[in-house]
């Protein structure tokens, strides 16, 4: 037991310093694309002229439906013969994890906007808001509260899909445990890299719950919250 | 002739003299549901008319049709003369494009039964977001008139608060301050006191008949407020069917209307 932790306090300290930055830019690169990637495809899916829904649909299912590693190793690998675009390693790594999670964020933009209450839409149009005006200041700031959870989850998801880059040969913290392995034992090396990628998941769902209470008072949910309490407290007295 | 053909026939030839809304062989289908066929009607400008009629008649979908909400099937609109989607060329008929739909629909505002305040904006944004982002307004200038308007409505201390921290009926009324501060010259009120507890109607009712009083927008009212029709309006059109079975002045509607449809109508409303 004194050997675990003895093993766990050396693999730890070298994990983060050898690992996390290889896996904090890939997460970082890939959430920051896959919101870009989500949005665009998303808007496009539940606004776009048809032609233009059916292309993003098309793109969604294909980086949906294929996996995150096969998508990766075609960046990594294949594009520089094909194209001669060599992004390198963590390039190639931030592009396929934002595209893959950026399909799946699309759908919940797309569902966002259709849960948007469709009185809200129309007001819009009585108002003759035009497009930009409309979705910037009255439709996205209620989609985007009902998107965050859906994110929350994604991003959570792209922390743990990270541990995929050591295949572009990045050295990541799955990389790095892997080789600890070989000195430290498996229990210390993957005990440690389980440590960490649950500490990262708990700061990003935290931020998530954070902005998703801030939307949810932007948009009056709290008084809401707080009238039925009372309506409920008045309801038992 | 009677009095009753004389004020109609006066009627006709005030709304043609100055047409505010024109239906012109008005159709619309909703897949193979024909819900209006061939409808023609004028509604002169500064006009109240009233639309009554049985449910499933086709109230709702004239009003959405004239705020651009529902595709125009067949026919002709006509706002202040200008065609609001669709126009005659050359014995064709051809679909505006959506900059010049725009700027018709501008002069037309909706009051819906649900509100539909912005939940991620207080009393005063929701009033002044239109005028500062589509007319062009400046902050000041929006803020006064939607104090004006809000002082209107008898909402002129709640401007900083959020909807929903209001009853239903003071929502209502800021949505209806908020259709005006875009200087409508058409206002369409579908069942606008239909989803408020009875003891909030009056309040609505009784700005809206200040509104009456006190402008001479345009009003295209859909109600089951039998007695505030017959105080607002000019006219009253009776539907059936997405049809118009009688058109008169509300004294003659509701006390002695012609159609023994009509009759039947409003011994069950009123
Ligand atoms: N989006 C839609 N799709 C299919 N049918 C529709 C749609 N909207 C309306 N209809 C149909 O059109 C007809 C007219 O509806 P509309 O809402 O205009 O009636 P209304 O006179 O306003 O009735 P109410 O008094 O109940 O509000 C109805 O038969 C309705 O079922
Ligand atoms: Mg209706």
């Amino acid at each position: 037991m004194t050997e675990f932790f003895s093993d766990f306090s050396t693999v730890l300290p070298r994990l983060i310093s050898e690992g996390l930055s290889a896996t904090v830019y890939s997460f970082l690169g890939g959430a920051v694309l896959m919101l870009i990637v989500a949005v665009l495809l998303g808007v496009a899916m539940h606004q776009g002229p048809k032609w233009l829904a059916t292309l993003a649909r098309i793109v969604v299912e294909i980086f949906r439906g294929t996996s995150l590693i096969v998508q990766l190793f075609w960046i990594f690998y294949v594009f520089p013969q094909l194209f001669a675009v060599d992004l390198g390693s963590l390039w190639s790594a931030i592009v396929a994890l934002g595209l893959n999670y950026g399909a799946y964020g699309a759908e919940v933009v797309r569902g966002s906007l259709n849960a948007v209450p469709k009185g809200q839409w129309e007001t819009t149009t009585a108002l003759s808001m035009p497009w930009l005006t409309k979705m910037r200041r009255i439709i996205w700031p209620q989609a985007w509260a009902l998107m965050l959870p859906g994110f929350n989850n994604l991003a959570v998801m792209l922390v743990k899909g990270t541990a995929a880059v050591g295949l572009v040969l990045l050295n990541d913290i799955t990389f790095e445990a892997n080789q600890a392995r070989i000195t430290n034992g498996v229990w210390a090396a993957f005990g440690a890299a389980l440590l960490i990628y649950l500490v990262i998941a708990l700061i990003v769902s935290t931020l998530f719950r954070w902005m998703e209470r801030r939307a949810q008072h932007r948009l009056g949910l709290w008084v809401k919250a707080a009238s039925t309490t009372k309506a409920t407290a008045e309801a038992v007295a | 002739m009677s009095t009753d053909e004389t004020t109609q026939a006066s009627a006709a030839q005030q709304s043609e003299a100055s047409p505010g809304i024109i239906f012109e062989g008005v159709v619309k289908r909703f897949g193979d549901h024909t819900v209006l066929n061939e409808l023609n009607f004028h509604v002169g400008k500064g006009e109240r008319v009233t639309l009554i009629g049985p449910s499933g008649s086709g109230k709702t979908t004239i009003l959405r049709l004239l705020m651009t909400l529902e595709h125009l099937t067949g026919g002709y609109i006509y706002v202040d003369g200008e065609p609001l989607t669709h126009k005659k060329e050359n014995g064709k008929r051809v679909e505006l494009r959506a900059k010049q739909v725009a700027q018709t629909r501008k002069r037309i505002g909706m009051v819906f039964q649900q509100f539909n305040l912005f939940p991620n904006m207080s009393v005063m944004e929701n009033i002044i977001e239109a005028p500062i982002h589509v007319l062009g307004k400046s902050k000041e200038e929006a803020r006064g008139r939607a104090q004006q308007l809000l002082d209107q409505v008898g909402l002129g201390d709640r401007g900083d608060a959020h909807p929903t921290q209001l009853s239903g009926g003071q929502q209502q009324r800021v949505a209806i301050a908020r259709a005006l501060a875009m200087d409508p010259e058409i206002i369409l009120l579908d069942e606008v006191t239909s989803a408020l507890d009875p003891e909030l109607v009056g309040d609505v009712l009784n700005v809206l008949r200040d509104l009456a009083a006190t402008t001479d927008i345009t009003m295209l009212i859909v109600t089951h407020e039998m007695q505030f029709a017959q105080d607002v309006s000019d006219r009253v059109l009776m539907f059936d069917g997405g049809k118009i079975i009688e058109d008169a002045k509300p004294d003659v509607m509701f006390s002695n209307p012609s159609n023994e449809r009509t009759k039947e109508f409003l011994r069950a409303v009123l």
